[in-house]
Parts: structure tokens; C-alpha cells; sequence
């Protein structure tokens, strides 16, 4: 007998969807903003460097109400990807994910930029005097010396998709089926009479998913960098 | 021909230097810390701009100011070998082998076991950078960087990092390149040995200028260069090996219009480098009898330098083709009279001689 009923089966897997779907949304962007952070020298660098760490401090209801400003159907950006591709992320499943991505982000450049620090330019110097232009640098030397922060980035990230809260309710709703992720679905179960037993197994899987996820990125980011010779 | 010429300013110390280099052959940059060789260097490779530069391999100009040109530093094919290494950590020595050579503009399959036989990596291919020896991980980045078919090779202080024993173990590996590859190399050192070993050419630096340039042998005997103030200072003379004296345990060495007696090197033939120590080398105006130095050698003083610092003075004496340089006290020098002109006898025991190995 499964310890969890069919609903609470689809909590997990929409949880699950939705947070790999904000790490895969998030690491092609974190990457880049990671190694502008890291090695480009320009005036607005500290702006920059604020804006990518504000989801980190702010009140994550404040963000999910930034995000409706800016992503609602009435929102600068929101309005032209709803009238250019017919796009709606407010109370979607996409927009959850939006949501926890924004919320992660800080995390994932984080790892990924300190482990951009710790490469030596030296081996990019090496690299340019063998041929090798800026494109081609960044992807035979840079990114794989990277690599352990990338990997580690992604699953700290995913295991804090996983836990947001505040930012999803507010921009996406606590719709089950479509936006309620399991921080919701607990949530939802706790302001139901005799729901308690529910948010105790939802938690129990909260507690596991995001125990193994921090155990995983341990692990990979130990034995990445041992091939290196770290 | 390769000329070289940057003007910097490093907000105070200014750098000011030119000089041109054989396309043929090592040149040395000689000089201490601080006199601007690794800045010359990455100006070289283009990895550093500097106010004013001036960078030309033959007809190919790779940089200069006042033209506009400045061709970035991974499309001017110069191999450069780093006082570290640099290898990519995640990549196996053979592949770190081949990153240049993937990248230069013809593949030249049939170099890569030449090459690698040259410097004696062959059972290292599939090793990890990590596990190789400081002498190995050196002997690597060369190999390397000779793969990607450079124009020019360019080495800063590559053994610098290395005690004396892994020091000694890549040398040989290094005077070797010269010869055996037509390519011109640029050597940047301070090492008196290094500079013995392996220049054709030198170029001294001190303080961001061109004190000097020339063939070794030539600098080396001049008592007017920083070359000749320090403790080891001594001239190079470039020699045959004429004939083996085995009975008496002699070599004979010939070459620049002189001839030397040196303890018996069996196995040697050709060409040989040879210094001899200017504080070993004895003036005399007459010649002594009953004495046991071999080798007295008929020349004239060309120029008497005085080292104030240390009370003696160096003295130039010219004999045959060569210049042998004789560090003496002052009062040797106001005792015997010498000056430039005078005719003096030159006495070089034959144990003193330094014949450098490995080279001509």
C-alpha cells in the first residue's frame, strides 16, 4: 500500500516539475550572469550584483508582487508575451516556476560564481596563446573548471524550488492541480479540520526530498572537483 | 628577424626598451627581478597592451601603436611556456598535448610522436596534470606549446618554479629544442646557468631598458656589463674539440684563433661551449717557468675596467679571435702595468674551464 494517496502523489510530481523546470529556466541565465559578476569590470557591476541577490532579502511576498507587476497580463512584460506568443504565467504552473526560479537564483550564481573565482586565469591566458578565442575558451576551459559549482548551483537550487512558498501563492495561487506545490498543498491541509495527518506525510517528503537533494549536491560537487585534482 | 620595441608607463617606473632578435637560434633576456622581463614578455604574446608597442616575426606585424595593429594573442601564434605550468587540470596530458594543435591552421599529425619523443613524455600521455612532477608537468606545457606550430616560442623563466635536481632534468631537454627545431626561441631568465646553457643571443635588461645585446660570447666579455660585475662572471668561448690525449688524459679544444687543454672528455666530439671564470684566470708579463697550469695563452689587453665596490678590476684580454676576461686586484694592475695595448700572457689552469654540456 502506497503511504501516499493519488493527490498527494501529484503534489510531489507537480512540486518536482515545477522546480526542474525553474533550474533548467534559471542555469543557462545564472551561468552568464555568474561569469559577468565574476570576471567583467564595469561601472554598474554592483547594481547588478544587488538586483541578483535582492529575491535572498526581500520578503518573498514582495517579489511574487514584483513578479505581478511586472509578468500580470497588465505588466510591461507580461502584456507583450501574452499578446506576441499568447503567453499567461500568472496562476500557471509555468508562472510557479518562474517564481521559484527568481527566488533560487541568488543561490545557483552564488555557487557558480565562486567557482568561476577560484579558476586561475592563467590556464584562459594558457588557452588564448594556444588559439583558443573567447567562445572557445569559455567552453573547453572555463565551464568544465566550473563545472562542480554549475552541478552544485542546480541542485541547492532545485532543493530550494522545492520550499518556496511566499513568491509562488503570490504570483502563481495555490491552485491544486496547477500551482500548488507542496509548501502550498502543507499549507492548504493545515487550514483543513483534521488535515493534520496529511501535512505530517507531505512534510515527511518535504523534509526527505530536501535532505537528499543538499546530500546529492554534497557528494557530486566532491567528486567533480576530485577529477580535477582538487 | 625579430623586432620588438614597447614604451610603458607603470604610473611612476617607466619601461622603455627595443631590440631586435634573430629568427634563428635562443635568445636570452637576461636580468634581474624587476627589470621588466615578464612585461615584455605578455606585451610579446599580446596579453598585455602597453602604451606603445612595436611587435614584428619577419614580415608579419603583430603589433604596432602607431599603425593601429594589434592582432589578438590567439591569432599571433607565439608558443608561450609559463614559469607555471598552466596545464588544464581536466584534461589527460594527451589531450592537453593537442589543444594547441587542434587549433593551429594546418594539422601536423606526423610532430606529435617527434615531439614527444624530443622531450621524453611518451609514457606520461594518459596520465592526469595532478600526478605529474614539477620537471614532468614543465616538460608537458613545452611540448604543448610547441604543438601549436608557433611562429615563435616564448618561455618566462619556465624553470624557475623547479628545484636544481628537476632543473638539471629538463635543461638538456631545452638546449636540445634549439637545434633540432628551426624555430627561434626567446628565453626569459635571470639564471646565470640557464643564460650559459642555452643563449646564442642575449639581450640584458636592468630597470626597464636595453643595457645590451648581442651574441653571448661577446657580452660575456665585456668587463663593462652588469654581466661582469657579478661573483661568476667569466668569458664564453665557442670551440672544436680538435683531439683526445688519452695517454696524458687531455682534450684539446680549438677554435677562435686559441687552443685549450681541458681534463680528458673521451666521449666529445664537434662543437663545445666552454667559460672560463674570470677570478680563475692568472696575468703575467713574462712567462713563469716550473708551473702547472696548461694553458698560457699570448694576447692583449683590450680594456681594464675597475669594480670600485670590490677594489679589483676586470680586464679584457684579447686573444686570437676571443676575449678572455681576468678579474685581478688594482695593485695587480698597477704592479704589472697593464693597460690597454700591452701584451700579456693569459694563464688558465685546465681544471678551471667549465665545458658546458649538451651544446656546442
Amino acid at each position: 500500500m502506497s503511504p501516499l494517496s493519488n493527490e498527494e502523489w501529484s503534489v510531489v510530481r507537480l512540486t518536482l516539475l515545477v522546480a526542474v523546470r525553474a533550474v533548467l529556466f534559471g542555469l543557462p541565465l545564472g551561468v552568464i550572469l555568474a561569469l559577468i559578476l565574476a570576471r567583467a569590470r564595469f561601472p554598474g557591476r554592483a547594481v547588478l550584483d544587488t538586483l541578483v541577490h535582492l529575491p535572498l532579502v526581500l520578503p518573498p511576498v514582495v517579489v511574487g508582487w514584483l513578479l505581478l507587476l511586472i509578468f500580470g497580463v497588465r505588466g510591461p512584460v507580461g502584456a507583450l508575451l501574452l499578446s506576441w506568443f499568447g503567453i499567461r504565467l500568472v496562476f500557471t504552473q509555468e508562472g510557479a516556476a518562474l517564481a521559484c526560479a527568481v527566488m533560487s537564483f541568488p543561490l545557483m550564481v552564488r555557487a557558480i560564481r565562486l567557482s568561476i573565482e577560484a579558476i586561475d586565469p592563467g590556464l584562459e591566458q594558457a588557452a588564448r596563446s594556444l588559439g583558443a578565442g573567447a567562445l572557445d575558451r569559455f567552453c573547453t576551459i572555463t565551464l568544465p573548471l566550473a563545472l562542480p559549482g554549475v552541478v552544485v548551483g542546480a541542485l541547492v537550487a532545485f532543493a530550494a524550488c522545492l520550499g518556496e512558498f511566499g513568491a509562488v501563492i503570490t504570483f502563481a495561487a495555490n491552485i491544486p492541480g496547477q500551482t500548488q506545490t507542496l509548501p502550498l498543498a502543507i499549507y492548504a491541509a493545515l487550514q483543513t479540520p483534521g488535515g493534520e495527518a496529511v501535512a505530517a506525510r507531505l512534510s515527511m517528503v518535504s523534509l526527505t526530498l530536501a535532505v537528499a537533494g543538499l546530500l546529492a549536491a554534497e557528494w557530486l560537487g566532491r567528486r567533480l572537483r576530485a577529477r580535477l585534482g582538487r | 628577424m625579430i623586432r620588438f620595441a614597447m614604451r610603458h608607463d607603470f604610473g611612476g617606473t617607466r619601461l622603455d626598451m627595443a631590440f631586435d632578435a634573430p629568427d634563428r637560434g635562443t635568445t636570452v633576456l637576461f636580468g634581474p627581478s624587476g627589470s621588466g622581463k615578464s612585461s615584455v614578455v605578455a606585451a610579446m604574446a599580446g596579453l598585455f597592451h602597453a602604451d606603445d608597442v612595436v611587435m614584428r616575426i619577419g614580415d608579419a606585424t603583430l603589433a604596432d601603436t602607431s599603425q593601429g595593429v594589434a592582432v589578438p594573442a590567439e591569432r599571433r601564434r607565439i608558443g608561450l611556456v609559463f614559469q607555471d605550468a598552466r596545464l588544464f587540470p581536466h584534461m589527460s596530458v594527451s589531450t592537453n598535448l593537442r589543444y594547441g594543435a587542434r587549433r593551429a591552421p594546418k594539422a601536423g599529425s606526423g610532430d606529435f610522436d617527434a615531439i614527444v619523443t624530443l622531450l621524453g613524455i611518451e609514457t606520461l600521455l594518459d596520465r592526469r596534470p595532478h600526478t605529474l612532477s614539477g620537471g614532468e608537468r614543465q616538460r608537458v606545457a613545452i611540448g604543448r606549446a610547441l604543438l601549436s606550430q608557433p611562429r615563435l616560442l616564448l618561455m618566462d623563466e619556465p624553470l624557475s618554479g623547479l628545484d636544481a635536481a628537476r632543473k638539471a632534468e629538463i635543461l638538456p631537454y631545452l638546449a636540445q629544442l634549439g637545434p633540432v627545431l628551426a624555430l627561434p626561441m626567446i628565453y626569459v631568465t635571470h639564471a646565470m646557468d640557464e643564460l650559459v646553457r642555452l643563449a646564442d643571443d642575449v639581450v640584458l635588461l636592468e630597470a626597464g631598458r636595453v643595457v645590451a645585446s648581442g651574441p653571448l660570447p661577446e657580452l660575456a666579455g665585456r668587463g663593462d656589463l652588469p654581466l661582469a660585475g657579478r661573483d661568476d662572471a667569466g668569458a664564453i668561448l665557442l670551440l672544436d674539440v680538435a683531439a683526445h690525449d688519452r695517454d696524458a688524459y687531455l682534450t684539446r679544444l680549438q677554435g677562435q684563433g686559441l687552443s685549450l687543454l681541458v681534463p680528458l672528455l673521451a666521449s666529445r666530439a664537434g662543437p663545445v661551449r666552454v667559460r672560463i671564470p674570470a677570478r680563475e684566470v692568472i696575468l703575467a708579463t713574462a712567462m713563469p717557468q716550473g708551473i702547472s697550469v696548461h694553458n698560457r695563452l699570448a694576447g692583449r689587453v683590450r680594456a681594464v675596467v675597475e669594480d670600485g665596490a670590490r677594489h679589483t678590476a676586470m680586464v679584457e684580454v684579447m686573444v686570437g679571435s676571443a676575449v678572455v676576461l681576468a678579474r685581478v686586484t688594482l695593485d695587480a694592475v698597477r704592479r704589472l702595468g697593464l693597460a690597454p695595448g700591452n701584451d700579456v700572457l693569459a694563464l688558465v689552469k685546465s681544471t678551471s674551464i667549465d665545458v658546458i654540456a649538451g651544446l656546442p
